[in-house]
């Protein structure tokens, strides 16, 4: 034997060879001549098939030519008796996909085939006919099928079914006939014939939920069924468990076929299961004790796969009910130490989420070793859970803290020290002890720092945090040493920074005014210019004086100004003696300002979030409706409702409104998108209607001047009402703009429009609109604190209602008031329920409502408002809303 | 709610990650350039891994991919992130032994290409779109070697002898 392994070394010259070496698309297709000889070599034709088909395995195609060519040439071989030949014939055929007018051509031989005696023809016949065919050819084979379908081959039964669950997707209505065969193949004795019968016979059902349930009653009952079969019937199991789950009481239905599952052979059938209890909607502890230990015998398995399938199911475990994995957590522990990586990081963030306060320290040590050989990809995952985790125990700040001080001044990539950053930012912000150290890490990490942005970022976040703390001073030695070592970038920050302690703390002052004199003369004319700019806004000639309220506006105010207007602004400025007044820089937002809100980002966390956490709506309206001059004296906004649509969804013009809820004003913002590419419009505004709203005046409208094809203005209509009452009405709204054409291929609108309208629907003002959802974390102390001075209480008779909970929303929602404590919920059945709510009406005046219900035999619901708020006379209009609404 | 198992794509690449067989089941990759650069990212992360005697796993992208090398050839199963990965093992290992069997016990990448034609058959008779059609290493190499030209005689022996000839085969081929 040694002497074949010597040979083997000589030939790793040509460890290169391949038979398909200099293959070429063009002399393949040559070469396919071959198929239509009159004497066919069935091995050389398989030869060139298999070259064929590696063309198309690496990533070559064929042209539209190319490929009917070789289809017709392929057709030419269903002559040949020869069954390997027949076998390549077939999977050319798949991989070509031809056109339905050429699919004609092989219809009659593959038809041939699908009756023939021998068991891989008509297998494989059945397999490629229906790939390639469509709805008209299928009725002729139909019959075909339905016999393959109980075949007792195995082989063939399984084409046709398989074959069946791809046509399902494209011809329901001719697979749903075949149910009485798939019904008799799912009693078969071969274990795969069961499994694709069962596979095809829920997916004809499963709009039917009684006949599923059916179907998996009677068949959690047998046994002897291949472990792929038994893993379908668990998942089926589940979902009709899943959709019972509202429907009934009591126990679990098909719970102990799931158990059971639990101690079958196959290790597949046994993590199913157990994944299928831990999914469970609701599951108990006492349901999930034996999916747990199954999972735990697994993560001591000697396969990677089992380990990997136990610690993801029982990470997820973790996430909702963290004590129920504990049990597992020594098996766990060993896992840290994984060969593979990917269970080592579930392992550790699973045992992060089940620690509890005790064992972080122990269990800090044992990452830190972990830490070192594993990806930045791992690695990220386990500061993302660490600091979760902190937050969890803050009072365990220090020894996180130190642990991801410490990962900071390791090795790493940049999206890696960014999480890291990050997440001492967070706790940062949570944690309020954590705050000294905290920073005091971020300017020990940017001494060594080589990424640009978190240096700058970092910086940034300093000057708004270090001058708060007790002892500024300390910082200002690391800001400065950027000065001198960092590249431009870092120095303009750290100059900011520099000034933004010299603004805060007064005590600072002459020694900034020392060091920013010092950057005056910087290589960089962004850091000197910043300079000069902060040395004369600070007053840097030497006197402490008090910073102003300017000067501060200009250091940590955030420009108000969409950057894409001020840069179009900054190049139409000619240069003149006039200065460029940034104040004349529009403040409109071009764009939709709530377009970005909708995308599906993730919610801003670390550097890139303000401090106060992520701006809430109310904040972006406010600065919206703040930049229109007009709106400027209706005083504080109060309250902005959520977007209503005024037209249906794929109309010429999409248009929605959000009402803005003044003291003594309403102001709607009509947000519309023009959807037709051939039209731009201008001067368009929304004429409202007032007959049924008489409590409303109108004061101003401001249309949009141009609205170009599926770019989102914003036009406003502004109405007065009388000041403390809640004025209801119904506007009816037309939209009204002048309509040009555009040319498509030049995108110029013509000079002239013609002036039309466009009906919308009506909006209502309603008295939930005067209301704020906020809630009280103890409604009892809110309530006993508020004092019933201006306690309003009466009853009221709801009439008949569907049921309780129905009475009880419509009341909430009429009242437009957060509901506590999860009292909105009513139980099912209950004669009787209390719900509380809160809320701040119009005036920032806070209200508290207690609502009683009952309901009858007849179904009249009874009603018994209790009112508690800081003004008497909101507690009258509620009831007024109530006995009114 | 897509119940079946489900398999995504089945990948045979070699030493160097380049494609020595694949086969994509769902639109999830559209283009040649995707499914390229997927093996890449495959390929890539599983390197340095030790997938000799034991099935490995992994995540990527949202997917998993179970995977198992033999000499210069590595062999990957992919499907989605929900699928239960031990049944994607079972299905690679079926492909796996499936190769030794018809490969006579010789999986290299030079007789994958030599034998492309019954790599590509064992794939197509292991996962219709997507859907298992069959585990068994016996059986598929069986229904495999059972009508191809190239492995005449095959399905008249057993398997067990058919390893045993593998050797002689293997000393054959090289003395020559």
């Amino acid at each position: 034997m040694a002497q074949p392994l010597v040979k083997k070394d000589d030939d790793h010259d040509d460890e290169d060879y391949s038979p398909f070496l200099g293959i070429e698309k063009g002399a393949v297709l040559q070469e396919v001549r071959v198929f239509n000889d009159p004497q066919l070599d069935p091995r050389r034709c398989s030869q060139v098939i298999t070259k064929l088909l590696y063309l198309l395995n690496q990533g070559d195609s064929f042209s539209k030519n190319e490929a009917t060519e070789v289809f017709f040439s392929v057709t030419k071989l269903f002559q040949s008796k020869d069954l390997g030949l027949r076998r390549m014939v077939y999977l050319i055929i798949k991989e070509l996909s031809p056109s339905s007018d050429e699919v004609i051509i092989v219809t009659s031989s593959l038809m041939k085939d699908m009756n023939s005696k021998t068991d891989m023809y008509r297998a494989n016949a059945i397999r490629v006919l229906c790939r390639i065919t469509d709805g008209t050819l299928l009725t002729q084979i139909e019959r075909y099928l339905k016999q393959a379908i109980v075949d007792k081959n195995p082989v063939v039964a399984s084409a046709a079914l398989v074959s069946g669950i791809h046509l399902l997707q494209t011809n329901p209505e001719i697979v749903k006939r075949w149910s009485n065969e798939v019904q008799e193949a799912v009693q078969s004795r071969a274990a795969l014939v069961q499994f694709h019968a069962l596979a095809l016979l829920q997916q004809i059902r499963q709009n039917d939920r009684l006949a599923v349930s059916k179907l998996v009653t009677s068949l959690t009952k047998g046994t002897a069924r291949s472990p792929l079969a038994q893993c379908l019937l668990i998942r089926y199991a589940s979902q009709v468990i899943r959709e019972s789950a509202n429907t009934q009481t009591g126990d679990r239905p098909f719970y102990d076929f799931l158990e059971s599952c639990l101690r079958h052979k196959a290790e597949m059938v046994v993590f199913e299961a157990a994944r299928a209890i831990t999914e469970l909607t609701g599951v108990t502890n006492r349901e999930l004790t034996p999916a747990i230990t199954a999972l735990q015998l697994f993560l001591s398995s000697s396969k990677p796969v089992l380990r990997f399938a136990a610690v993801r199911a029982l990470n997820k475990v973790a996430m909702t009910h963290p004590m129920a994995v504990t049990n597992c957590n020594i098996d766990m522990e060993s896992l840290i130490s994984d060969q593979n990586r990917s269970i080592a990081t579930l392992a550790i963030t699973t045992l992060l989420k089940t620690g509890n306060e005790s064992s972080v320290d122990r269990l800090m040590k044992q990452i830190t070793n972990f830490m070192s050989d594993i990806a930045d990809e791992f690695k990220i995952v386990v500061v993302e859970a660490i600091r979760s985790l902190c937050l969890k125990f803050p009072l365990k700040y220090r020894s996180l803290m130190n642990f991801l001080s410490n990962i900071l001044r390791e090795e790493g990539g940049f999206d890696y020290k960014k999480a890291i950053v990050d997440s001492i930012v967070i706790l940062i912000r949570d944690i309020p002890e954590a705050k000294e150290s905290g920073l005091l890490q971020l300017c020990e990490f940017i001494e060594d720092c080589e990424f640009t942005y978190l240096s700058t970022q970092i910086l940034h976040f300093l000057g708004n945090e270090g001058p708060k703390t007790t002892d500024p001073s300390k910082y200002i030695r690391y800001i400065y040493n950027r000065v001198h070592l960092e590249n431009a970038t870092v120095r303009a920050a750290a100059v900011s920074t520099l000034a933004k302690f010299g603004a805060m703390v007064d005590a600072l002052k002459p020694q900034i005014f020392v060091l920013l004199r010092r950057c005056v003369l910087d290589s960089d004319d962004e850091v000197r210019d910043r300079t000069t700019l902060y040395l004369n806004t600070l007053g840097g000639d030497g006197e402490v004086v008090e910073t102003d309220k300017e000067t501060k506006t200009l250091l940590f105010g955030a420009l108000d100004i969409p950057l894409v207007n001020l840069e179009t602004s900054l190049k139409n400025y000619e240069p003149s003696e006039e200065p460029f007044d940034i104040d004349s820089v529009s403040k409109e937002v071009k764009s939709q300002p709530l377009a970005e809100k909708k995308a599906p980002g993730k919610k801003p966390t670390g550097l890139g979030a303000p401090l106060a956490g992520p701006p809430s709506t109310v904040d972006a309206y406010e600065r919206l409706l703040s930049s229109i001059p007009e709106f400027l004296d209706f005083g504080k906004l109060f309250k902005s409702s959520v977007p209503v649509e005024l037209t249906e969804a794929e109309t010429e013009y999409a248009v929605n409104v959000v009402k803005h809820i003044f003291d003594r004003h309403v102001v709607f913002q009509y947000n519309c998108t023009n959807t037709i590419p051939e039209q731009l419009l201008e001067n368009v505004s929304v004429i409202v209607d007032l007959s049924e709203a008489d409590d409303f005046a109108e004061v101003l409208s401001k249309p949009v001047r141009s609205l170009p094809y599926d770019t989102p203005g914003q036009t406003f209509v502004a109405f007065e009402k009388p000041e403390g009452i809640t004025a209801v009405g119904k506007f009816s709204n037309t939209l009204r703009f002048i309509v040009k054409e555009v040319d498509p291929t030049t995108s110029e609108a013509e000079e002239d429009g013609v002036e039309d309208e466009y009906q919308l629907e009506d909006l209502e003002v309603v008295a939930a609109d005067y209301m704020m959802k906020v809630g009280v974390s103890n409604f009892r102390n809110a309530w006993e604190s508020m004092g019933d001075d201006f306690e309003h209480v009466d009853e009221y008779g709801l009439g008949p209602r569907e049921n309780l909970a129905e009475a009880v929303s419509a009341v909430i929602n009429l009242l437009g008031m957060q509901p506590c404590e999860g009292t909105e919920v009513v139980a099912t059945n209950s004669r009787s329920h209390t719900c509380l709510l809160s809320g701040v009406f119009l005036g920032n005046v806070r209200v508290l409502v207690r609502l009683q219900f009952g309901i009858d035999g007849s179904r009249d619901v009874a009603m018994k408002l209790a009112v508690r708020s800081e003004d008497e006379a909101v507690s009258d209009t509620i009831h007024e809303i109530v006995s009114s609404g | 709610m897509e119940l079946c198992p489900c398999v995504k794509n089945i990948l045979l690449l070699d030493f160097e990650g380049k494609r020595v067989a694949a086969k994509y089941f769902c639109d999830d990759w559209p283009t040649n350039g995707a499914k390229e650069a997927f093996e890449k990212a495959v390929f890539n992360k599983t390197q340095k891994t030790n997938a000799r005697s034991e099935v490995e796993v992994t995540m990527l992208e949202n997917n998993i991919v179970v995977y198992k090398f033999v000499q210069d050839l590595h062999f990957f199963i992919t499907g989605g992130e929900e699928e239960n990965e031990i049944i994607l093992a079972t299905v690679l290992q079926g492909f796996v032994d499936a190769v030794g069997l018809l490969l006579r016990g010789n999986v290299e990448k030079r007789e994958a290409l030599e034998y492309l034609d019954l790599i590509l058959l064992c794939i197509d008779e292991i996962v219709d779109g997507g859907i298992i059609l069959e585990t068994d290493a016996n059986i598929i190499a069986g229904k495999v070697a059972s009508h191809s030209t190239v492995a005449d005689g095959l399905s008249e022996q057993t398997f067990s002898q058919a390893l045993a000839t593998a050797r002689e085969h293997l000393a054959r081929s090289l003395l020559k």
